[in-house]
């Protein structure tokens, strides 16, 4: 297997001839490879009903996949710089687009999702349109152009069409900002599956999980990464499909979960109905209420001179109380859509007129991000041709899309299993899984029985977006062998993000930074040398970070979205589409972009308040009720008014640089010499 | 150097392709979603605002996607722009 990714090694332009017999070959190699996976769930399904214990199933996971991406590292480990950067440029557009499932799909999209959607129901819809709507984006806009521009990173392209470094220096910075974040979450996730997987102490995860992501970045770059993400997507499709068709199975008796779980939804609707007039319902809700009342009472009653400590505690307790006494345990009827009523009086209107825009604005801040993170957009560099990167992002969202539109299938069919079958259970029959999962975090699941009936109520479970996903295969009774799959394919998911964000900020750093503005002598091996360097550098610093276990880890990666969307988009769609922007619009419009995003979410966000030190009143700072997450909303406008107007107002670039966006708008340019 | 009739004709087409797909992106993700409480009929089981959101804003996406590359790999045969291999 070693030789396979050494065919047609060198760089140059392919034939097709070559090019078919390098697809056929990963066919062979892939099509083993998904049997092999197969096979060896089997085996240890068979063996678990030998009394295989289950914390060995789950080492044995962990050692045997993060091993398997280390395999392919070392097989596809190189020093060229074109191999290196772009993986020599000649990855077919399936292979590019199952590789770009996995960069893209990380353990939010895994784990976390369906989670988000169970808790939220429509309103969580905004991530699986953001999520997929954006790649109409990048094809339309992006993939085809940067592909013909050729080079090997986005600040690349920023310095070249904008004429020097400010402008790709800015690109750097941004690039680096987004793609932290993000990789810090990453590694997060990791930590938490392998401590959950093997039981080994978070810390360690990391660790291990680091040491994989490490030895294929480091040893062959992009060419190391195509590969094992392709591996990667393998894993975690089978793992997020089987536990689902299972269910589906087992509550519909139809296979295809995605087609049928309309009709479970009007089953839960009608179940939500029954909850909401349930007197049972009701009485967890009024015993929440009077212990955030009482909570309260003592609060009030605190002396002024109490410790702050103290009272931080109690407003706590008070709020957590008051979340949950509400209807269906806080979480809205699964199928309304929007909060509050346009035909009701003033605050419900305005409630549901706020709910309807940030619905929309956090579709539009996720799709204008997807189409400009930059580890996706790099992606589309590693493809032979034009053509293939337009093949390519069909490809890749098609892979996408076979997550997306089963997870909210997945989640109507857990909370029909919930609701049903969990839900009236009498507490000392509760199902094996509920403890096992309380046990491991009580925050992310706890049952109290605060009615003291003995019996369990909706309003009495409190369950984490997170363990959804992974509890699925133990909700539907399915062998633990399949849990511990369902783990190792969210390990895949955060590993491959993880994997092409080191590679994309390493690569700003010793490409961008290095080799293009401090040192544009230095030769081809001590430019790799440096990357390699720096991917060690910026991964044990983005584990160190992790291991603090940081408070707002969510909000940071949706927050790098909204940053990508003003940084990049609007400088990189005009670059293309209109000659007259120049070095000037560009980067100031990246500046304001950049600025009013961070400025917005600076002073109405929690956390970054407290960092910020800004202490006026939210409500006062808050722009049309939007969230601040949703702050692209207004970096992604204004960065392009101000591209546009301070281009008008200074020098048109110069006619090379025109010339250049001829150049990227055909994919074969054969120009008439000028008459 | 200088760009030919058929060049222009080239850009101006695929300009045309990019907007025309571009709206409908944009009537199936904002206009569906802003009128999303008044389109709540059933739909095979689904509200129908619900079943775009989960499935069929996803199906059109790719549907989009995967005609702009036929289309465009088509319209680079036939103005002469197309890679050789």
């Amino acid at each position: 297997m070693a030789g396979m990714f050494e065919a047609s090694a060198g760089g140059g332009k392919i034939s097709a001839a070559e090019k078919g017999a390098f697809q056929k070959q990963l066919n062979k190699v892939y099509g083993w490879y998904t049997g092999g996976f197969l096979a060896f769930i089997i085996v240890l399904a068979i063996l678990e009903q030998f009394g295989l214990p289950r914390n060995y199933i789950g080492f044995i996971f962990l050692i045997a996949t993060v091993l398997l991406y280390a395999g392919i590292g070392i097989m596809s480990r190189t020093s060229d710089a074109t191999e290196y950067y772009v993986a020599g440029r000649r990855v077919p557009a399936v292979y590019n687009g199952m590789a770009t499932g996995a960069d893209w799909m990380s353990a939010a999209s895994v784990i976390g999702m369906a989670g988000t959607l169970y808790l939220t129901g429509y309103g969580g819809l905004a991530f699986i349109m953001g999520w997929t709507g954006g790649y109409c984006l990048v094809a339309l806009f992006l993939a085809p152009y940067l592909r013909k521009f050729g080079a090997f990173t986005i600040p690349d392209f920023l310095g070249a069409r904008y004429e020097g470094h400010i402008p790709r220096f800015i690109g750097i910075l941004a690039a680096i900002l987004c793609s932290f974040t993000y990789v810090v979450a990453q590694i997060y996730g990791v930590g938490i599956i392998t401590a959950r997987l093997s039981g080994l102490a978070f810390e360690i995860g990391i660790f291990v999980g680091l040491g994989g992501i490490l030895v294929c970045s480091f040893l062959g770059g992009m060419r190391a990464v195509t590969w094992t993400q392709v591996a990667q997507y393998i894993i975690l499709i089978i793992a997020y499909l089987v536990p689902v068709v299972w269910l589906s199975v087992k509550q519909t008796s139809v296979p295809v979960p995605q087609v049928i779980y309309g009709f479970q939804l009007q089953k839960v609707t009608e179940r939500e109905k029954q909850l909401l007039a349930d007197p049972k319902e009701k009485e967890v809700i009024a015993a929440f209420k009077a212990r955030a009342d009482a909570a309260d009472a003592r609060l009030k009653a605190l002396p002024a001179d109490a410790p702050a400590a103290e009272r931080a505690k109690l407003t706590a307790e008070r709020n957590a109380d008051n979340a949950r006494a509400r209807p269906l345990a806080g979480m809205p009827p699964h199928a309304q859509i929007f909060a509050g009523d346009p035909n009701g009086d003033a605050a419900a209107q305005k409630t549901f007129n706020e709910s309807r825009r940030n619905f929309l604005a956090l579709i539009f801040c996720l799709m204008v991000g997807t189409a400009a993170l930059p580890h996706i957009l790099t992606r589309y560099y590693t493809v032979p041709s034009v053509k293939d990167a337009r093949r390519s992002v069909a490809w890749s969202l098609f892979f996408i899309f076979l997550l997306y539109f089963t997870a909210p299938a997945l989640a109507v069919l857990v909370k029909f299993e919930m609701f049903n079958l969990v839900v009236g259970t009498p507490f000392d029959r509760l199902p094996e899984w509920m403890a096992a999962w309380a046990a491991v975090d009580p925050s992310l699941l706890s049952v109290t029985d605060i009615n003291k009936d003995g019996i369990l109520q909706l309003g009495e479970i409190k369950i984490g977006g997170d363990i959804i996903v992974l509890a699925t295969p133990a909700i539907g009774g399915l062998p633990f062998v399949i849990s511990g799959m369902v783990a190792a394919g969210g390990l895949a998911a955060a590993l491959s993000t993880a994997d092409g964000l080191l590679l994309t900020i390493a690569n700003a750093l010793s490409h961008d930074l290095y080799y293009k503005m401090i040192d544009p002598n230095a030769p081809t091996a001590r430019r790799v040398m440096i990357s390699k360097i720096l991917l060690l550098v910026v991964a044990m610093a983005a584990a160190y970070v992790a291991s603090q276990k940081p408070a707002d880890i969510l909000f940071l990666v949706s927050a790098a979205f909204s940053f990508a969307a003003a940084a990049f988009f609007p400088a990189l769609v005009l670059g293309i589409f209109w000659k007259r922007a120049n070095r000037w619009g560009a980067t100031l419009g990246m500046i304001a972009g950049l600025g009013i995003t961070f400025y917005y979410m600076a002073t109405t966000q929690a956390w970054l308040r407290g960092i910020f030190g800004v202490t006026s009143p939210v409500a006062d700072n808050i722009w049309w009720g939007i969230q601040p997450i949703s702050a692209g909303l207004f970096g992604v406008p204004l960065g392009f008014a101000v591209i546009i107007i301070v281009s008008l107002l200074t020098p048109a670039p110069r006619k090379e640089t025109q010339e250049l966006v001829e150049h990227v708008r055909y994919p074969e340019l054969k120009l008439a010499p000028a008459r | 150097m200088e760009l030919t009739e058929t060049h222009r004709d080239y850009w101006r087409k695929n300009l045309r392709l990019t907007a025309i797909l571009l709206a409908i992106w944009f009537v199936v993700t904002f206009v569906i979603g802003y009128y999303a409480r008044d389109l709540n009929f059933t739909f095979f089981g689904w509200p129908f605002s619900f079943w775009v959101g989960a499935q069929g804003a996803l199906v059109i996406y790719c549907l989009i996607i995967w005609y702009y590359a036929r289309a465009m790999n088509k319209l680079d045969e036939e103005h002469g722009v197309a890679e050789g291999d």
